[in-house]
């Protein structure tokens, strides 16, 4: 490996983390959501100063080309990240659409009501 | 003793059906006086939500569309905060007769639920291939888990008693198919009793009914998809994701 291509490796890790962590400062990324890529970022930053880790796990694990533990783990990861971001926007059409009924309801009920109001003036004059 | 019209509530989902809306809520008020009707207008972009209200129904307006399921549970809730007993579910593009309304209440003495269904002797309905395999594939199945005969499972002319009121307010799905074949599996589970009664549809006054093979395909796996998961789906789950 070049020297260029390990530096390479951390500062991609670094920015990747930089930006999550920007976000999460600035209230643009909730933790629940940030925490993924936060683990991700991290684990990408061990092995990109520490590539003999990676050689030692893949030996542990039985992969037999290194790389593809690391093309593994991403995916996995980003697998996992889909399936919650699914799941959340399940929940967020739920309770949109409650809130789109009682709206409706709600809206309805103002309209009666000013009928009412216009109703009962009328009377009066 | 049937329930009376006066303690009825008529709900009618409409989306994008300025053509026919105000005809079908001017015939409900005229074969069924004193009913009120709510007409759920999902999100339409047309001029349905005003052709109802001139026609002299009650309207709630949804800010999107949100499908039949949508709209329906609407329907419930406003009939269970303003002291409706039943509700009718008629369609708004005129296939549904209202005359048929007293029948479907009189059904109701001694069920949760009434669907008014195409197959049972009266009026003509005729569908074919991945389609017809879907319905019939839905009748076998919610037939066995209600504990009924019922061959028109995806009819939208339903009359619902108290019971279904009440629970439908909290728990009427919004997904594809939802408001037909989930939501009877959600009543057999809550111990409802379906019954069906025989009803005669007309065309439609507007639109048409789709005779595409791959659409009826995509139908067909959609519907068998949506029983399973209705059937295997946690008791817990099902008031939760109403309520969430």
């Amino acid at each position: 490996m070049s020297l260029l291509s390990y530096i390479f490796g951390i500062v991609a890790a670094l920015v990747t983390l930089a930006v999550v962590i920007e976000m999460l400062r600035r209230g643009r990324m909730r933790e629940r959501h940030a925490i993924w890529w936060l683990i991700a970022g991290t684990l990408a930053l061990i092995i990109g100063v520490f590539p003999q880790i990676l050689n030692w796990l893949s030996e542990l694990l039985g992969v037999g080309l290194p790389v593809n533990l690391v093309f593994f783990v991403s995916i996995a990861v980003l697998f996992l990240v889909c399936i919650q971001h699914s799941s959340e926007l399940t929940q967020l059409e739920s309770k949109t659409r409650t809130l789109a009924e009682r709206h409706a309801i709600l809206q309805l009920e103002v309209e009666q009501l000013k009928a009412h109001v216009a109703a009962l003036t009328d009377g009066k004059d | 003793m049937p329930p009376s019209l006066a303690r009825t509530l008529i709900v009618m989902p409409a989306y994008n059906e300025e053509a026919s809306v105000a005809a079908v809520v001017a015939e409900v008020h005229e074969k069924l006086p004193g009913t009120a009707v709510l007409v759920v207008d999902d999100g339409s972009l047309d001029a349905t939500a005003r052709r109802a209200h001139d026609a002299g129904a009650l309207v709630a307006r949804l800010p999107f569309n949100m499908g039949v399921g949508g709209a329906m549970r609407l329907g419930f809730q406003y009939a269970l905060s303003n002291g409706y007993d039943v509700v009718v579910q008629i369609d708004s593009d005129g296939q549904h007769d209202p005359a048929a309304v007293p029948s479907l209440l009189e059904a109701l003495a001694d069920s949760d639920i009434a669907i008014g269904a195409r197959f049972s002797g009266e009026g003509q309905y005729e569908v074919r291939g991945p389609r017809k395999w879907a319905m019939r594939l839905l009748s076998v199945v919610l037939s066995r888990i209600t504990g009924t005969k019922l061959n028109d499972t995806t009819s939208g002319f339903k009359a619902n008693g108290p019971r279904a009121v009440e629970l439908f307010a909290r728990a009427y799905p919004a997904e594809y198919l939802g408001d037909t074949v989930e939501a009877l599996v959600i009543a057999a589970r809550a111990q409802l009793k379906v019954s069906q009664t025989p009803v005669s549809m007309r065309p439609r006054t507007t639109g048409t009914p789709s005779h595409n093979p791959f659409k009826s395909a995509v139908y067909l796996a959609r519907a068998f998809l949506a029983l399973v998961v209705a059937v295997i789906r946690p008791r817990h789950a099902i008031t939760e994701t109403a309520i969430a």
